[in-house]
């Protein structure tokens, strides 16, 4: 492996004296910074609060099902639990993960900027999330919702007698701060790159990130209305979505899911982006089929907002809408297929090492793999109507949020942690820590396809004894996935403080962020810097100390002593 | 200290400053219009299924407070255009007195609103528990504002739907909805506008705004169009409905 070490003869390496994380101290330095990587560290802190709320909801679901009887949970404290695992995971973990935190932190790195087009709407739409997650967090402590994720009408605005007003208002509200982050990326791509920083020198990290923001920008505002005319509805008794007025609650369902499907490309994409610049950089060549990598980004965009009915082929719209429908989805696999033919392509001849950021994009090929093509399974109108609302879903979906978006998301933080904090983080462990979620994951959530298949319904807390077998194979993985959680939560918070450390281009890779020191100064650059060449060329760059075979000549600063 | 033609640390040139800000408010709008979306096809899909409720609660709204009001709209994205002109070619005086001119116009629709709304609510046209489409013309000494010849019009054009929709009174409801949320939102949007404004007036009051540097009031100024541009799709979706008598 070409990561085995000879670094103990070369100078011992040292952060820069100043840089971003020691500008300036004190809490206010930190509340009130309007600088981008400040705040992608406040919303990595965040973020990673609702994270662990969410996964304490799943863990809660998943030893209630240890037992067909449901031991654990009775039928109302049970939908309570899969709403508000569903509403945290997809509107406060999922959404900001990769965007808010990576996306923030790294585009103006990217692009050559100082900073984010608006620092200071970047800082509020931080508060905004904050306040909708306070929200939120009230109407779980005051009980609960127990509408599903999806705040399906009339139950949500009429009959459900728990907490929804405010988790609907909260959610209306982080809306909002996606609106801004995605709004700010695009401006900043549009408006700050670097000279000589063309849009095809774009790594394809940004490109999926502009993709992302324009589904932020276009769809999140249909959320928005939709769920703040529900919140109406429910408090002050507006009828468009409650049948007793005439009101249509399949139009609820239309509007939500306008959003909520591109909101799976909100997610997606930008784990893509991150994947695309982890192949190249791990096999030591220029991507393949840049363009076309580029423009599926757009495609997926575009097609995705295009493709909804799909959640709906059961609720009676016409046939021909869902035969429509059924072809849209068929059509939107193009463009990931593409991506992923691409990102096989480039390993092929390449020179391949196994650090810690590749196992996990290796996981992420494997497993998005299934969840895409799974997604064909359920857009296909025959298949559907048997495995709708069973675990055959909650699997796809879970292999696409789980397996694609947070491997992706893992494998970027891994990747850059080294820029984020200047330390490296121990690469052993961590190797293990990625072998251990991706057994716990496919244990999880690989017998839920065969439950699914079966027949076995989702969003009930009891079932038939003859799945237990496959619940509790479910539940064990559940179990060494929470351990493959805790793991890199550990030791990437003690890297940070104590991790070797690690120099400003490590692995080394070809983007603009890795020409400035690590940790990067407040303003980024010294000074500004002119892009002279193509994105992922390794044999042009003898900055990078690689060899014209493109074999590392220098030591990676961590080792595997 | 507010900053008057300073360039911010993130940009290079004044010019890319400005780019920056014209385009994020131009995306920024986008994602306005497809706010409105959403309710406005909530509303074409409802006034297409339930049209003589629409038609019915359109013909109760003032034709009279919202023509004065789209006349006082449109007058005020004019005096909003004075004060970015006044900007661009440095009439430093005229920008607060143009400034005033608009916060004022917009003030008049607040008013004019609030008597609409008020009336409104008098006449149990809120959805909700009391609401009752019929409530003027069974009660007709509670609704003293509306003329007798008025009052027979309406009584005539609530039997005529009555008999088209057995279900009016629900349906009516939806218009109603339709009608609050849309111009409440629109009103929001207002405000929201008004605060810019006062915070434009109190900047260029201390001569802020020049030639080299004008963008928050050409800014500020797009929004208060697409404002003005909203109200005048409401005002025939809700108010013309089914006038042509």
């Amino acid at each position: 492996m070409s990561t085995t070490s000879i670094a103990t003869t070369g100078p011992a390496l040292k952060l820069p004296e100043k840089h971003y994380l020691n500008s300036s101290w004190g809490i206010r330095s930190w509340l009130l910074t309007t600088d981008h990587k400040r705040i992608a560290l406040l919303y990595l802190a965040s973020v990673t609060f609702f994270f662990f709320i969410g996964g304490f909801f799943a863990m809660m679901i998943r030893l209630n099902l240890l037992t067909p009887s449901g031991y654990l949970l009775n039928a109302d404290t049970y939908n309570r639990m899969f709403t508000m695992h569903g509403v945290t995971m997809v509107f406060f973990f999922l959404i900001p993960s990769i965007p808010a935190i990576l996306g923030n932190f790294l585009i103006p790195l990217m692009v050559g900027a100082k900073d984010l087009a608006f620092p200071k709407i970047n800082l509020l739409s931080w508060y905004i999330y904050i306040v909708g997650g306070c929200f939120t967090l009230y109407s779980m402590v005051s009980g609960g919702l127990d509408t599903g994720w999806t705040f399906y009408t009339p139950l949500s605005t009429v009959y459900s007698n728990s907490a929804v007003a405010p988790a609907v208002i909260g959610v209306f509200i982080t809306g909002f701060s996606s609106i801004l982050t995605g709004l700010n990326f695009l401006v900043t791509v549009h408006t700050m790159r670097a000279p000589g920083m063309t849009w095809f020198r774009l790594p394809l990290f940004v490109w999926a990130h502009y993709a992302t923001s324009v589904v932020m920008i276009l769809g999140t505002p249909v959320i928005a209305i939709t769920l703040g005319l529900a919140a109406m509805e429910r408090l002050f008794g507006l009828g468009f979505f409650n049948p007793a007025m005439g009101g249509d609650p399949i139009l609820f369902q239309h509007l939500f899911w306008f959003y909520s499907h591109p909101a799976v490309y909100i997610m997606i994409l930008p784990a893509m982006g991150v994947i695309s610049e982890l192949i190249p950089t791990f096999a030591r060549k220029k991507l393949f089929g840049y363009h076309f990598v580029a423009a599926a980004s757009l495609a997926i965009a575009v097609i995705g907002f295009v493709v909804w009915a799909h959640h709906m082929f059961l609720t009676g719209q016409s046939t021909y809408a869902a035969l429509a429908f059924s072809f849209l989805t068929f059509l939107v696999a193009i463009p990931s297929a593409i991506k992923v033919f691409n990102w096989t392509a480039t390993l092929f001849g390449g020179s391949i090492s196994f650090d810690t950021p590749m196992l996990y994009a290796f996981g992420f090929l494997g497993l998005f793999l299934i969840g895409g093509l799974t997604g064909l399974f359920l857009g296909c109108l025959g298949i559907d109507m048997h495995v709708h609302d069973t675990y055959f879903v909650v699997a796809h979906f879970h292999y696409i949020m789980v397996g694609g978006a947070v491997m992706g998301y893992l494998g970027g933080l891994h990747f850059w942690w080294p820029k984020i904090t200047g330390r490296m983080y121990p690469e052993w462990l961590a190797r293990i820590a990625a072998f251990v979620l991706f057994v716990g994951f496919n244990l999880t959530f690989f017998p839920q396809f065969v439950l699914g298949y079966l027949g076995m319904p989702r969003r009930y807390h009891v079932y038939p004894p003859e799945f237990q077998v496959y619940n509790v194979m479910s539940t064990a993985g559940a179990s060494i996935l929470a351990v493959g959680y805790l793991l890199p939560m550990v030791y990437l918070t003690w890297a940070a403080f104590f991790g070797k450390v690690a120099g400003d281009n490590p692995w080394p890779a070809t983007g603009l962020e890795w020409k400035t020191p690590s940790p990067p100064p407040t303003e980024n650059f010294e000074v500004t810097p002119e892009v002279t060449w193509e994105p992922y060329d390794f044999h042009n760059r003898p900055d990078l100390g690689l060899d014209v075979a493109g074999q590392s000549q220098l030591a990676p600063a961590h080792g595997d002593d | 200290m507010h900053r008057t033609g300073a360039l911010y640390g993130q940009f290079n040139t004044l010019e890319q400053q400005k780019d920056t800000a014209s385009l994020g408010m131009w995306i920024f709008l986008v994602t306005e219009v497809m706010f409105f979306g959403g309710i406005m096809l909530a509303y074409t899909i409802n006034r297409h299924t339930y049209f003589h409720a629409f038609a019915m609660g359109s013909n109760t709204l003032s034709l009279k407070l919202g023509g004065i009001n789209t006349v006082v709209l449109l007058a005020s994205s004019f005096t909003m255009a004075m004060a970015v002109w006044s900007s661009q070619v440095g009439k430093q005086k005229l920008i607060p007195m143009f400034l005033t001119l608009t916060i004022i116009l917009g003030f008049v629709f607040f008013g004019i609103k609030y008597v609409e709304y008020a009336q409104k609510f008098h006449h149990h046209l809120v959805p909700g528990r009391n609401f009752d489409i019929a409530y003027c013309v069974n009660n007709p000494s509670k609704c003293e504002d509306i003329d007798a010849e008025d009052m027979d019009v309406e009584r005539k054009e609530i039997a005529a739907a009555m008999a088209a929709d057995p279900d009016l009174n629900a349906h009516a409801q939806l218009y109603y909805s339709a009608y609050f949320g849309m111009t409440g939102l629109h009103a929001l949007h207002m405000i929201i506008g008004a605060c810019l404004l006062f915070w434009l007036l109190r900047n260029s009051l201390a001569g802020a705004y020049t030639p080299v540097w004008n963008t928050p009031v050409d800014i500020v100024g797009l929004y208060w169009h697409f404002v003005d541009i909203v109200w005048i799709y409401l005002f025939p979706l809700l108010y013309l409905i089914d006038r042509h008598k």
